[in-house]
C-alpha cells in the first residue's frame, strides 16, 4: 500500500467531517466552510487515486479536473457569501428560518 | 439545531453512526482500487508532442479537454453575473489603509504581476499555466482593492466588460474559427497549436484575474464619463 | 533506502493527521474569525499535500486560490456580517442563546 492511499483515506475523512458539520451547524458561514472542506476532500481522493500507479507518471486528467474544480469552488463560494449577506440584510438573522418553528 | 437538547443528542448520535458507516464504505471502496491501473497517462504521453506544449497538465487543460476549460470560464462569468445581479453590497467604509498595508501593497503588487506573467509563460513546459497565473493576478487585484484603490469610472463600463469576456471569447474564437477550414469544433491545426494555446492562455489569465478581483469586490462598479 | 521511505511515511502521516485536526478545529471552533484563520492554514498545508502527491500545478492553484482568495472572501464576508449585525443589535429577538454566533 503506497502512501497515496493514506491521502485518499484523508479525503474520505474530510468529506464525512464536512458533511457532519454541514448538517449540524445552523450558521450559514459555517455551512459554507463545511462545503469547502467537503470539496477539498473530494479533490484529495481524485488526485490521490491519479497517482496510485507508482511506476508511471501520474495521470494528468484528474489534475486538470481538480484545478478546474478549485476555481469553480471559489466562484461558488463567492456567490454563496453574497447570498448569505443578502439573507442577513433581509431578515437580520444569520440562519435560514426553520419551517416548523413559527 | 441548538433548540431542544434531547432531540439534538439522539439526532447527533444517529448522524454520527450513519456517517461512520458511510466513511467505512467509502474507505473500503477507495482502498480496493487496483494499483496497476494507469488511467489515461499513457494516451496523454503518446499524444503530447502533437498537442503543442510539453506540460501534460496544460495539454490536457487547453487541448485534450479544452471543452471543460471553456465551460469553466463560462462558470466564472456566470458567478460574476450572479453576484452583480443580486444588487450592491455597500462598499467598505472609507478608511485609509495603515502603513503596513500601504507599503506592502506597493511592494507586492508589481511582483505579483511579474510572477503571474512568469507562471503564464512557464506553463507550457513546467508546472504553471493560465489558472495559476490568473489567480495570482486576482490576488494582486484583491490587495489593490483592500488598500482602497477603485477603478476609474471611465474604465468601469465597456472596457471592464471587454476584459471580462476576453478569455472566453478568445477560447471560442480559437476553437470555432477553424470550423471555416473544415476542422471540427475545438480542433487546432497541429502547426499552430502551441501558439494558439499561449494566446488563449494569455487572454484567460487576464479574464480570470479581473473576474476574481471583481468577485471579491462584490458590487458592480459605477460607470460613467464624469469623475 | 529504508531510512528515506520511513522518513517519508512519518512525514506523510504527520501531514495527514495535521490536516484532519486543522479541519476538525476549524469546523468546531465557536469563534468564527478563528475558524476562518484555521481554514486558511488548512489551505496552505493542503498545498504541501498536493506536492507530496506529485501534483505541482494543483499545489500552485491551491496556494493562490484555496488559501489566498477564499480566505480573503471569507474574512470580508465576516466583516460585513459584523457591521450589518451592529445595525440589528438593538431590536433582535434572541431569546435563546446561540452558542456559535459571534
Amino acid at each position: 500500500m503506497s502512501h497515496v492511499f493514506l491521502y485518499a483515506l484523508l479525503g474520505v475523512g474530510l468529506f464525512v467531517l464536512g458533511l457532519y458539520a454541514l448538517i449540524v451547524h445552523a450558521h450559514l458561514l459555517r455551512k459554507i466552510l463545511a462545503i469547502n472542506v467537503m470539496g477539498t476532500g473530494v479533490f484529495l481522493v481524485l488526485v490521490a487515486l491519479a497517482g496510485r500507479n507508482q511506476d508511471t507518471l501520474p495521470d494528468p486528467v484528474p489534475h486538470a479536473m481538480v484545478i478546474t474544480g478549485i476555481v469553480v469552488a471559489v466562484s461558488a463560494t463567492a456567490l454563496a457569501l453574497i447570498l448569505m449577506l443578502k439573507v442577513n440584510g433581509a431578515t437580520g438573522k444569520n440562519e435560514l428560518p426553520d419551517r416548523d418553528r413559527d | 439545531m441548538t433548540a431542544n437538547g434531547q432531540t439534538g443528542k439522539t439526532f447527533r448520535l444517529l448522524l454520527v453512526l450513519l456517517l461512520t458507516v458511510m466513511a467505512v464504505g467509502l474507505g473500503y471502496a477507495v482502498l480496493e482500487l487496483h494499483s496497476s491501473a494507469g488511467g489515461l497517462s499513457k494516451q496523454v504521453a503518446t499524444n503530447l508532442e502533437a498537442s503543442g506544449v510539453s506540460n501534460p497538465v496544460t495539454a490536457v487543460l487547453l487541448n485534450f479537454r479544452g471543452y471543460d476549460t471553456l465551460l469553466e470560464m463560462a462558470v466564472l462569468l456566470v458567478a460574476l453575473i450572479g453576484v452583480w445581479s443580486l444588487g450592491g453590497i455597500p462598499d467598505y467604509r472609507e478608511s485609509s489603509p495603515g502603513p503596513v498595508l500601504d507599503t506592502l501593497s506597493r511592494l507586492l503588487v508589481p511582483m505579483l504581476i511579474l510572477v503571474a506573467g512568469y507562471l503564464l509563460w512557464v506553463g507550457t513546459h513546467a508546472p504553471g499555466g493560465a489558472f495559476q497565473a490568473g489567480s495570482v493576478l486576482g490576488a494582486a487585484g484583491v490587495l489593490l482593492l483592500l488598500s482602497g484603490w477603485r477603478l476609474e469610472k471611465i474604465f468601469a463600463g465597456l472596457p471592464l466588460r471587454v476584459i471580462l469576456i476576453l478569455g472566453l471569447g478568445a477560447f471560442v474564437t480559437a476553437g470555432g474559427g477553424f470550423l471555416l477550414i473544415g476542422n471540427v469544433f475545438m480542433e487546432y491545426p497541429s502547426a499552430l497549436a502551441g501558439e494558439l494555446i499561449l494566446m488563449v492562455e494569455a487572454a484567460a489569465t487576464l479574464s480570470i484575474g479581473v473576474t476574481l478581483a471583481a468577485l471579491f469586490l462584490g458590487g458592480r462598479p459605477e460607470a460613467g464619463l464624469d469623475k | 533506502m529504508e531510512a528515506l521511505t520511513l522518513l517519508q511515511w512519518v512525514f506523510d502521516s504527520l501531514l495527514v493527521l495535521c490536516l484532519f485536526w486543522l479541519a476538525g478545529r476549524a469546523l468546531a471552533s465557536p469563534d468564527l474569525f478563528k475558524a476562518i484563520v484555521l481554514f486558511i492554514a488548512f489551505g496552505l498545508l493542503m498545498a504541501l499535500a498536493w506536492v507530496r502527491l506529485d501534483a505541482p500545478d494543483v499545489a500552485l492553484a491551491e496556494a493562490a486560490i484555496g488559501a489566498g482568495l477564499t480566505g480573503a472572501l471569507l474574512l470580508a464576508a465576516l466583516a460585513r456580517l459584523k457591521s450589518m449585525g451592529d445595525l440589528y443589535r438593538d431590536d433582535s429577538d434572541c431569546g435563546e442563546t446561540k452558542g456559535d454566533d459571534s
